[in-house]
């Protein structure tokens, strides 16, 4: 294998007693889409904390790129290139839909914090964000403030967050829970389009099959904080470890309930 | 072109603005439009708590930081131009490099704080900055050989800004519209010209891309972050910015009074004054401080004479007289104050700019 994009090496977060990630071990090439399941406190959402930088690592290590970001802050991880899409929307409420991937694309600008000139008149900048509001369908929302927004709305400009910041490491964090049967599949078609791009790597937590299917080059499996799995699609759903986790279920049933 | 000097952020709504050109041209013009000591009083304060109102909303209603040490940058600049005009002499330069330094001085004292308390949850912050505030205020007043002590610092401005300076004798007598063209005049117009640049200078801050990063902040400090923003680089910046406004405005309030002392600047009165102007006049809009500022110091200023004046009228009929007594103007005051809170709970200009959408 060539050089991974994105690495974690021995990744354990430790609360008091309790480990929620254990000494997870995985590499992902750029042009690749992998999934990550398990059941509900397997540690997904605590491995990609671990990954962007809102916990820090107990132990072990994460590289991008070949450069260890195990200590650097979260700002300085996604200036580096670790970008996500949280499972909880958490967004800029009292701001427009507009101004929140305005910010994006300006933290992604050359001078993010010019003093003396206009925000409204970096005319680049608001164009990169309306780009980003077609891409997802909320062009007519540009003027509402966040709160005004349907909660499918909410999760498509979580999307559109994360597009405007165009990382090297995409983390979409259940991207299409909570949307609507005619919304889920703009998404889905725009991580589609990311998997093209021979320089970026995502990662996916998702629980729906229908979509693993459709966009997974690889899933790795989570079980109590550990890697339990790890292979192609069809190899990870019949391997004997993940039938031996879910006894007498199946990894769908264990899926469906969750 | 107005567009650009108020940075693309209008009043956007008309009764607001007619409201701040009704109270900017009444401060413009009001030497000539209300001739009188008092009067001309009245306005170069309110034009100095519009500053430092809206230099304090830049904390508490754009960054969402609650500090209670804006007064002592206030009094740091005050003190700083004292120290230049006394220790100088009394020359533009020397009040011009008194106010740098007494700006440099709080930009210095808000990086220290900010650095060492700014990662700590925000309640933290405000203690320490009560704590700071408090110290820094018993020290002004100690240093006795220094500060003056309790007694402040008088001091002399440069002489073209004294009541003995005339001008315009040969061509217009000395007289404009009846009001007599001296020293005073000029100083009250450096103070309101100095205070139309900071607030536009405010305003362009709060409009730039770093400005909008500090909404950001007070909306969700925890995206902000992930979206490449250091957050604290953010906050410590911003509290900089804060104080040295402050402190410009205080040097503004030293060269109107030609006194400084600590109950003029450094107090915790003041302080809660400005946290009143700027909750009356609207957080989060730098509009807001004209209007907080202008209706706070005018009742502060009128409220008195108006009771005393309200009182005579009802004399005769019991208990009512000693309701509207002068002395109990500060209840009267505290329960305008709860009136506003309660029916503008986003302020004067929350309230007018209601159903408004955004731009951009």
């Amino acid at each position: 294998m060539s050089s991974a994009l994105l690495k974690t090496q021995d990744l354990t977060a430790r609360f008091g007693g309790h480990v929620a990630v254990n000494a997870v071990s995985c590499a992902f090439q750029a042009g690749s889409l992998t999934a990550i399941i398990g059941p509900n406190g397997a540690g997904k959402t605590t491995y990609f904390d671990l990954i962007s930088g809102q916990v820090n690592a107990s132990t072990g290590r994460v590289y991008l790129d070949g450069h260890d970001i195990s200590r650097m802050s979260v700002a300085s991880r996604t200036r580096a290139g670790i970008g996500r899409a949280f499972q909880l929307t958490n967004l800029f409420p009292d701001l427009t839909v507009m101004e929140n991937l305005r910010l994006v694309a300006q933290s992604k600008s050359a001078r993010p914090a010019c003093i003396w000139s206009m925000a409204s008149r970096h005319k680049g900048l608001i164009a990169i964000a309306e780009r980003a509001l077609e891409q997802v369908q909320l062009a007519d929302q540009r003027k509402q403030t966040v709160s005004e927004l349907s909660h499918g709305d909410q999760r498509k400009l979580e999307v559109a967050m994360l597009m405007t910041l165009d990382p090297l490491v995409y983390m979409f964090d259940e991207p299409t829970a909570g949307m609507s049967m005619d919304e889920a599949p703009v998404v889905l078609e725009l991580i589609a389009q990311l998997k093209q791009r021979t320089d970026r790597t995502i990662l996916l937590v998702e629980h729906k099959m229908e979509v693993i299917r459709a966009l997974a080059d690889r899933i790795i499996v989570l079980h109590n904080g550990a890697l339990a799995a790890d292979g192609a699609p069809e190899d990870v759903m019949n391997s004997d470890i993940v039938q031996e986790a879910y006894i007498g279920r199946g990894l769908e049933g264990v899926l469906d309930a969750v | 072109m107005i567009r650009t000097l108020l940075s693309d952020d209008l009043p956007r709504s008309r009764a607001l603005t007619v409201l701040l050109i009704g109270i900017v041209l009444c401060l413009a013009l009001a030497p000539f439009l209300f001739p009188g000591v008092r009067t001309v009083d009245t306005a170069a304060r309110i034009c100095i708590f519009v500053v430092l109102v809206a230099s304090y909303d830049l904390l508490i209603g754009y960054t969402g930081i609650v500090s209670f040490a804006h007064t002592m940058f206030f009094g740091l600049g005050a003190y700083g131009l004292a120290f230049g005009l006394i220790h100088i002499d009394r020359s533009y330069l020397a009040m011009g490099l008194g106010t740098l330094g007494g700006a440099l001085a709080a930009a210095v004292v808000a990086l220290l704080v900010g650095l060492f308390s700014l990662r700590v949850r925000a309640i933290f912050f405000a203690m320490i900055t009560l704590a700071v505030a408090s110290a820094v205020a018993v020290l002004f007043s100690q240093l006795s050989s220094i500060t003056g002590g309790e007694d402040g610092l008088t001091f002399k401005l440069p002489r073209s800004l004294g009541p003995a300076f005339k001008f315009g004798t040969e061509t217009l007598d000395g007289r404009l519209f009846g009001v007599r063209l001296n020293g005073k005049l000029l100083a009250y117009y450096l103070v309101f010209f100095c205070c139309v640049l900071l607030f536009l200078a405010l305003l362009r801050f709060v409009n730039s891309p770093f400005g909008r990063v500090l909404n950001a902040i007070r909306e969700n400090e925890f995206r902000a972050e992930a979206i490449g923003f250091p957050v604290i680089y953010y906050r410590v910046a911003a509290s900089c910015m804060s104080a040295i406004a402050a402190a410009f405005a205080g040097a503004l309030y030293a060269v109107w009074l030609r006194y400084v002392g600590p109950d003029t600047t450094l107090s915790m009165e003041i302080m809660l004054n400005v946290l009143l102007m700027v909750v009356i006049g609207g957080m989060g809009t730098l509009y807001g401080a004209i209007i907080g500022a202008a209706v706070f110091v005018l009742a502060q200023n009128y409220l008195q004479t108006f009771m005393e004046s309200a009182a005579s009228l009802v004399e005769g009929i019991p208990v009512m007289p000693n309701f509207l007594t002068a002395d109990r103007w500060l209840l009267w005051l505290g329960l305008l104050f709860v009136i506003s809170v309660y029916f503008f709970p986003k302020g004067v200009v929350g309230r007018l700019r209601r159903g408004k959408t955004v731009p951009h």
